[in-house]
């Protein structure tokens, strides 16, 4: 039997939805792989019973879970060490994180560790007819995909945040959760957390969210900001930023989208008054559906734009955010 | 401080240029550059050393050519560099890189710091950071946007998605840094000068001890077996607002997109 692992993020002390957008992709392999199971790796302290059922529900055949309070935030080095431990224990055939902080840290620390491959950041998993994991990935900033294969055990892949829908909940699944115990010391844990600063200025950041609406030179002035955060909170996302306006002081580095910001892979991004840089578009041009506002004509935002406004943002905006108000107001 | 920064030369990527037949990249006259995202950890480096005195050897692993990626490092103010430069290095993925330069850092001891940038602009993967520090057992801090130095401890303040979160890693320690660590400076004329002056290290597997049967292709256990284009699977639909009528017509469409996506 060969067990297809998916690692079960945990943020706050609960399994983040990401969780099942990987459920998602194991299902799926499980499907193209001969007698496959798949499992769960959950790591934290006092994590909720729900979630690990919650994990069975949505495609876990088993739930490998350890609790320890060396576990109860996330730092790379007892993680690394419990999941290597998992993994000389059970040995899974395929291991696949998210490609966010935590699984772009963790996956690499583990996987030199084991001498094994990974791939980061994957927009597409698939068996190949030798039953081998076929990985694949945006390359050179989106402009090509490439495949890859990975000759050792366990094959290793992150994958890209909001590539997939999360698995449905079906009441009848039924598995199983295995307590396992792995021995951590504190010379397990070198690293110490000291704090977290959330960032209360929004409900979600860019790289969680469904919705990402981005300014970006058009936007004229800092103050202007104003509009694209009310269009966001109006659609329930995330406020953006081109490269250019966070160089000039407009807003924050957290929101910067791009190759020297964050690669996002919203539903619908939102693009006002960006032009559309190579850079810029490495870091989000897999979203699903892309709508763009700009002045020029030919900016190259539209060359990757489902819908493309050729207007003034100052002009648009204010109607699409009145538009939208009534329609809430309707509701 | 002894600080080692691992850097990389990669293809000038801003202007890069699609064959519109084989949809493969156009390489000729593409220009080689430092990885853009190595210069916050070159800034990084500087800044540290000019704080609390030191040196800074950066290295780089990759053909000849990539000795002016040093070169460039050298100006901004790094004070020493070597070049990991064999056949038997080409081809490698992400564990023969992190190996590779593991095997150079062995021979680099004892050093405080190693800062990485968070990942190369072309392979794209920020899987060497944490790698070289796995291989090394040193304490890892990765995706940081500021460090102070406290106690003979390394304070990492981390972007994290929800917002930053703060760790505390003993020394030595290896951190990869975001772009809001600093604002990289320009090369200096004294800089330049001494760049060119200065005789790069080179280094072989042989001269590092390194296994050949881990480094470049042979020892990448990741293999690119396809590569092809994009799905470019998008509707492209332009309004051009000129009027009240084409305005309402460009707020219409986009409503009806969000609903359709289920955004509204």
């Amino acid at each position: 039997m060969k067990e297809i692992w998916i690692y079960a993020e945990v943020r706050e002390d609960r399994v983040n939805e990401v969780a099942y957008e990987l459920l998602t992709r194991a299902l799926d392999l499980k499907g193209k792989l001969e007698d496959s199971i798949i499992s769960a790796v959950l790591m934290g302290r006092n994590i909720p019973d729900a979630d690990k059922q919650e994990l069975i529900k949505r495609g876990a055949d088993r739930v490998y879970y350890v609790d320890n309070p060396l576990l109860k935030d996330f730092v790379v080095e007892p993680y690394s060490k419990v999941l290597i431990e998992l993994i000389n224990r059970y040995k899974p055939e395929i291991i696949i994180a998210p490609a966010t902080t935590q699984g772009r840290t963790l996956m690499p620390y583990t996987a030199v560790r084991l001498q094994t491959g990974l791939t980061a950041d994957c927009t597409g998993l698939d068996i190949d007819e030798a039953g081998n994991l076929l990985q694949t990935r945006p390359a050179i900033g989106g402009n090509v995909m490439a495949t890859i294969r990975t000759s050792t055990r366990p094959q290793m892949a992150t994958v890209r945040p909001h590539s997939t829908r999360p698995a449905p909940i079906d009441e009848s699944r039924e598995g199983e959760v295995i307590e396992v115990d792995v021995s951590l010391t504190e010379e397990d844990a070198p690293v110490k957390k000291l704090e977290y600063l959330k960032d209360k200025t929004q409900v979600v950041t860019v790289q969680d969210a469904d919705i990402v609406v981005s300014g970006g030179r058009g936007i004229g002035r800092a103050d202007n900001f104003k509009i694209v955060y009310r269009l966001a909170e109006l659609l329930g996302g995330a406020v953006g930023a081109s490269r250019d306006v966070v160089d000039r002081g407009w807003i924050t580095y957290p929101h910067q989208v791009g190759l020297s910001g964050k690669t996002v892979n919203p539903k619908v991004y939102i693009a006002l008054g960006i032009s559309g840089s190579i850079q810029h578009l490495a870091g989000m041009q897999t979203s699903e559906t892309i709508i763009a506002i700009n002045k020029d004509p030919d900016a190259q935002i539209f060359r990757v734009s489902d819908l493309g406004i050729v207007g003034d943002l100052h002009e648009v905006v204010p109607v699409l955010i009145e538009r939208l108000e009534a329609l809430k107001n309707e509701i | 401080m002894r600080i080692i920064i691992p850097i990389k030369q990669v293809p000038e990527t801003s202007n890069v240029k699609m064959d519109p037949e084989t949809g493969t990249m156009v390489r000729e006259g593409v220009e080689s550059i430092i990885n853009p995202l190595d210069l916050y950890s070159i800034e990084l480096g500087i800044r540290l050393k000019e704080q609390y005195g030191g040196e800074i050897i950066v290295v780089s692993m990759g053909p000849p050519k990539a000795q002016e990626a040093l070169r460039e490092a050298i100006a901004m103010g790094c004070d020493d560099a070597v070049l990991l430069t064999d056949r038997f290095f080409a081809g490698a993925d992400t564990f023969a890189t992190s190996y590779t330069l593991t095997k150079a850092m062995e021979k680099l001891k004892p050093f405080d710091l190693i800062i990485c940038g968070e990942r190369a602009t072309d392979g794209d993967t920020a899987q060497v950071g944490p790698g070289l520090a796995a291989l090394l057992g040193l304490p890892l801090s990765t995706f940081t946007s500021r460090i102070e130095l406290e106690d003979g401890c390394i304070k990492a303040t981390r972007l994290i998605e929800g917002g930053y979160e703060v760790l505390s890693l003993p020394t030595p320690a290896l951190v990869t840094v975001v772009k809001e660590i600093s604002d990289p400076r320009l090369p200096t004329l004294r800089g330049k000068q001494k760049a060119k002056k200065l005789e790069i290290k080179k280094w072989t597997a042989q001269d590092m001890e390194a296994d050949t049967a881990k480094t470049g292709l042979k020892g990448s256990p990741t293999r690119v077996v396809k590569t092809f284009n994009p799905k470019v699977a998008r509707e492209g639909k332009l309004i051009e607002v000129k009027d009240e009528k084409t305005l309402a017509q460009a707020v219409d469409e986009i409503i009806s997109l969000l609903k359709e996506k289920a955004a509204i």
